[in-house]
């Protein structure tokens, strides 16, 4: 079972549709006690940074998160805001990330012809090999909507990476911990394919 | 690369999906849950559906209707028709679409935009724009699906839209809506020029070439695409489909 946290920021009822269609069991939910007995862990995320983590902390969930996450090293995925997170801070906002993972959040710079938000489609590339990422087959694309992106200070984090003027980590792993980037739910076949080998790890 | 978008359009009427030519004229296309599996297995890029008589007939979105769509579909989602509540966007985002345009209340009602984009982000929110030459031969922004005229220029207003926090803009030339002849490049070009947010070009597109050009030369970021994906040629019968991948790529190269 994967326990989806509801912390109020996010697009929840496409990523259960998806688990549905691919016959993996996941549940929402926001309480202490179901959190304390996930086995995995999905952290999904639209909207400002500082809006995210506040919401995480006013929730009373991030002492259990750290646990599962650091301590017990339950499976956790980070999508999309839920990936930035991760990190240790964004230039979106002031406060603190989880810092799970040792990586930054920055801004696209400002490029003529480079629209920001990135949004649309683009070809995700595996950089180091993960089990997340197994089975994408050739040029595996994602959809992605983000005005951020997430860069990792040791290059081992990476998992895969795309470019929109600059290359950046569009999913990363450390251990137990993943996150990426793109909509896995809004991607078809190559979205289903990495979510499957989520619920599989 | 981004790959430019190509978003079929899928016109809901009742709880059936009709195709149009100028906003009126309308042949019943088929069940929107059919139609949208066989996109799903196409893998389109992204779907747009307006609920076009929504408006009109004063109501808000068909929640049954969509759930039932974005239960079936694994790519993003757009809707139009008839919003113009914040509890009504929060069921279609519950729901499992990520973008909401808005047409006739932005017009009336302009602080709903920013209202709209404050809560969910700007690329949530599609400014719609349905645009008709008037009798000089001027572009004018119409309302109610075509029914209304306003005295709004569409490169004024989408200047506006932008500024209010549209994330993007869909731009339909009323007078090529269906018709096969390709788009209005002079007006797609006027207000790809003027804003920095997306232009999703519509109404017109009858084969890969218009395509091509209304990126290529107009500067769209994106294509909507109706009769071209839901008949089989002009004056044809119904047929979903969807260019193939290595033909759209040539066309836009």
């Amino acid at each position: 079972m994967i326990t989806i946290v509801d912390y109020g920021m996010g697009n929840l009822g496409s990523i259960l549709n998806m688990f549905k269609r691919i016959g993996v069991k996941a549940c929402v939910k926001n309480d202490l006690e179901s959190i304390q007995s996930a086995d995995k862990i999905l952290l999904p995320g639209v909207g400002a940074f500082d809006a995210a983590m506040a919401r995480i902390a006013v929730s009373g969930l991030r002492d259990i998160l750290d646990y599962k996450a650091l301590v017990e090293r339950v499976p956790v995925l980070g999508i999309c805001l839920g990936m930035q997170l991760l990190t240790r801070g964004s230039e979106e906002g002031a406060l603190p990330g989880l810092g799970w993972i040792n990586a930054d959040t920055r801004r696209f710079p400002a490029q003529s012809g480079l629209k920001v938000p990135h949004m649309g489609w683009n070809i995700a590339l595996p950089t180091n090999p993960s089990p997340l990422t197994i089975n994408l087959g050739e040029e595996p694309r994602f959809y992605f909507v983000h005005s951020y992106f997430v860069t990792v200070d040791d290059p081992a984090d990476s998992i895969m990476h795309t470019t929109h003027g600059v290359t950046f980590d569009s999913a990363v792993q450390k251990g137990n911990i993943f996150g990426a980037q793109f909509h896995p739910e809004k991607s078809h076949r190559f979205g289903m394919q990495l979510l499957k080998n989520f619920a599989e790890l | 690369m981004l790959r430019t978008r190509i978003i079929p359009v899928l016109l809901l009427r009742n709880e059936s999906l009709v195709k149009t030519v100028r906003f009126g004229k309308f042949t019943y296309v088929g069940d929107p849950c059919n139609t949208l599996r066989i996109f799903n297995e196409l893998e389109v890029d992204e779907l747009l559906f307006l609920d076009i008589t929504a408006t009109r007939e004063r109501r808000g979105p068909n929640l049954k209707v969509l759930a039932d769509i974005a239960n079936e579909c694994f790519m993003p989602l757009g809707y139009g028709g008839g919003v113009r509540t914040l509890d009504q966007a929060k069921s279609i985002f519950d729901i499992g679409f990520e973008k909401i345009a808005v047409n006739t209340y932005a017009v009336e009602h302009p602080e709903f935009m920013t209202e709209l984009a404050k809560y969910y982000g700007n690329q949530a929110v599609i400014a719609s724009i349905d645009i008709k030459k008037g009798f000089l031969g001027k572009n004018l922004v119409q309302t109610y699906s075509g029914r209304h005229r306003t005295i709004l220029d569409p490169v004024a207003w989408a200047k506006e839209l932008e500024s209010r926090g549209a994330g993007e803009i869909l731009l339909t030339a009323i007078d090529r809506e269906g018709t096969w002849s390709g788009f209005d490049l002079e007006l797609v070009n006027s207000v790809a020029d003027a804003v920095s947010i997306p232009v999703i070009a519509h109404g017109g597109a009858g084969t890969l070439a218009h395509i091509g050009e209304v990126v290529r030369q107009a500067g769209a970021s994106a294509v909507a695409l109706g009769s071209m994906v839901v008949f089989q040629k002009k004056g044809m019968g119904i047929l979903v489909n969807f260019p193939e991948k290595n033909q759209l790529e040539l066309a836009l190269e």
